[in-house]
C-alpha cells in the first residue's frame, strides 16, 4: 500500500511519498511520482485509487494555477486546502467520488509552514505530522515520541 | 438622430456609444452624493441622506451604505431598488468565495465579479443596465485598504479619493486639490469629507442629519 508522510517544523515542512506502483502482487513501477507542485509555495502528495489520483491532483493543480493567472497572486496554503477539500466533498456524494488520500504542505509568510491531512471522506486537519497508508502504523508512533518543532534539517 | 439607437440596450450607435448606459449614468447624477477617501489607517465613506422627511420611519439605519462582508462595505448612488439587487448579489459572491476557499474574498475580485454581472446587462438579455454607481471600500491581505468605484457600464477602477452622485464632478475636483497622498489619517479624511460635502450639497446648511 502506498505510504505518504508529512512533518512540520518551525521553519519548514517536509513531505515524502513512496515511488512504488503495484497491482496486488506485481510491482509495475518503482519510479512513480506522487508529489504534485500546486504553486510556488505549495506541494501535494496523493495516494489511492489509480486514475483518481492523477485526475484529481491535476485538476486541483491547474485550478490553483488558474487562480494565479486570473488574479496575479497565489492562493495561500490554507485557502488551497479548503478548496481541495470542498471539491473532494462535493464529489463524495455524487456519482463520481474520488478515492484518494492526500497531504498538502505549504509555506506562507504570515502563518509560516502549514501541513494539512485529508482523507478520501474529505476530512481536513491541520497537523504537525501525519501519515497515510501502512507506513503510518510504524512512523506515527516514532513521530509521537520524538517530534519537536525546533528540529533543523 | 440619437433616438433611433437608444431604445435597445444591446446595440451600438453609429458614433460607437451605448446610449442606455449613458442615460443610466445621467440618472445617477441626480441621486444623493457619496464620497470615499483613502487614508493611511483606513477608509472613509460618507453619503448624503436625502429623505429627511419627518414622517419617514427609520426602519434601517442607512439607505446608502451596506456591509458586504466582514472586510468590505459599499455605498450606492442611483436607483435604490437596483442597488438592493446588486448589494445582495455581491454578498452572495462574497459568501460563495468564503464557502470555497475558507477565507474572505480579496476586494478587487468581488468588485470584478459584480462588474461582470453589470456588464452582462449591457450586452445580452435585452434588459436595461442597472442605474447604480457603487463605491466599495475594503481591506485584504494582498493590497491593504482599497477604494473602488464602478458604474452601470461595468467598468471599475481603484481610487485614492472619489465621489459619485449629485455634483460629483465638483466634489472630485476639490478632492483633487485637497487630497494629500500618504499623509491623511482618518481624522483628516473626515474633516476633508465634510468640507467637500458642504460645498457640493444642495442645502444651505450642513447638519448632522444630512449625512
Amino acid at each position: 500500500m502506498e505510504c505518504i508522510i508529512g512533518i512540520k517544523f518551525n521553519d519548514f515542512v517536509l513531505i515524502a511519498a513512496d515511488k512504488t506502483n503495484a497491482h496486488s502482487i506485481i510491482v509495475m513501477k518503482t519510479d512513480e511520482n506522487k508529489l504534485y507542485q500546486l504553486s510556488n509555495n505549495i506541494v501535494m502528495a496523493i495516494s489511492g485509487e489509480k486514475g483518481d489520483t492523477t485526475q484529481f491532483a491535476e485538476y486541483i493543480a491547474k485550478n490553483i494555477q488558474l487562480y494565479k493567472m486570473r488574479n496575479g497572486y497565489e492562493l495561500s496554503p490554507t485557502a488551497a486546502a479548503n478548496f481541495t477539500r470542498r471539491n473532494l466533498a462535493e464529489a463524495l456524494r455524487s456519482r463520481n467520488a474520488y478515492h484518494v488520500n492526500l497531504m498538502l504542505a505549504g509555506y506562507e509568510k504570515q502563518e509560516g509552514p502549514q501541513l494539512y491531512f485529508m482523507d478520501y471522506l474529505a476530512s481536513l486537519a491541520n497537523v504537525k505530522y501525519a501519515a497515510h497508508g501502512y507506513g503510518g502504523f510504524f512512523s506515527l508512533s516514532i513521530m509521537d515520541r520524538y517530534h519537536l518543532p525546533n528540529l533543523t534539517r | 438622430m440619437a433616438r433611433r439607437y437608444d431604445t435597445r440596450t444591446t446595440i451600438f450607435s453609429p458614433e460607437g456609444r451605448l446610449y442606455q448606459v449613458e442615460y443610466a449614468m445621467e440618472a445617477i447624477s441626480h441621486a444623493g452624493t457619496c464620497l470615499g477617501i483613502l487614508a493611511n489607517d483606513g477608509i472613509l465613506l460618507a453619503a448624503e441622506r436625502r429623505n429627511t422627511n419627518k414622517l419617514l420611519d427609520e426602519v434601517f439605519s442607512s439607505e446608502k451604505i451596506y456591509k458586504l462582508n466582514d472586510d468590505m462595505v459599499c455605498s450606492v448612488a442611483g436607483i435604490t431598488s437596483d442597488a438592493n439587487v446588486l448589494t445582495n448579489e455581491s454578498r452572495l459572491i462574497g459568501q460563495r468565495y468564503l464557502f470555497q476557499y475558507g477565507e474572505s474574498i480579496p476586494c478587487e475580485q468581488l468588485v470584478s465579479w459584480l462588474c461582470d454581472v453589470k456588464q452582462a446587462y449591457t450586452q445580452y438579455g435585452g434588459k436595461r443596465p442597472f442605474g447604480v454607481s457603487i463605491l466599495y471600500m475594503g481591506w485584504d491581505k494582498h493590497y491593504g485598504y482599497q477604494l473602488y468605484q464602478s458604474d452601470p457600464s461595468g467598468n471599475y477602477s481603484g481610487w485614492k479619493a472619489t465621489c459619485i452622485g449629485n455634483n460629483s464632478s465638483a466634489a472630485v475636483s476639490s478632492l483633487k486639490q485637497e487630497y494629500k497622498e500618504n499623509e491623511m489619517t482618518l481624522k483628516d479624511a473626515k474633516s476633508l469629507a465634510i468640507k467637500v460635502l458642504s460645498k457640493t450639497l444642495d442645502m444651505t446648511k450642513l447638519t448632522s442629519e444630512k449625512i
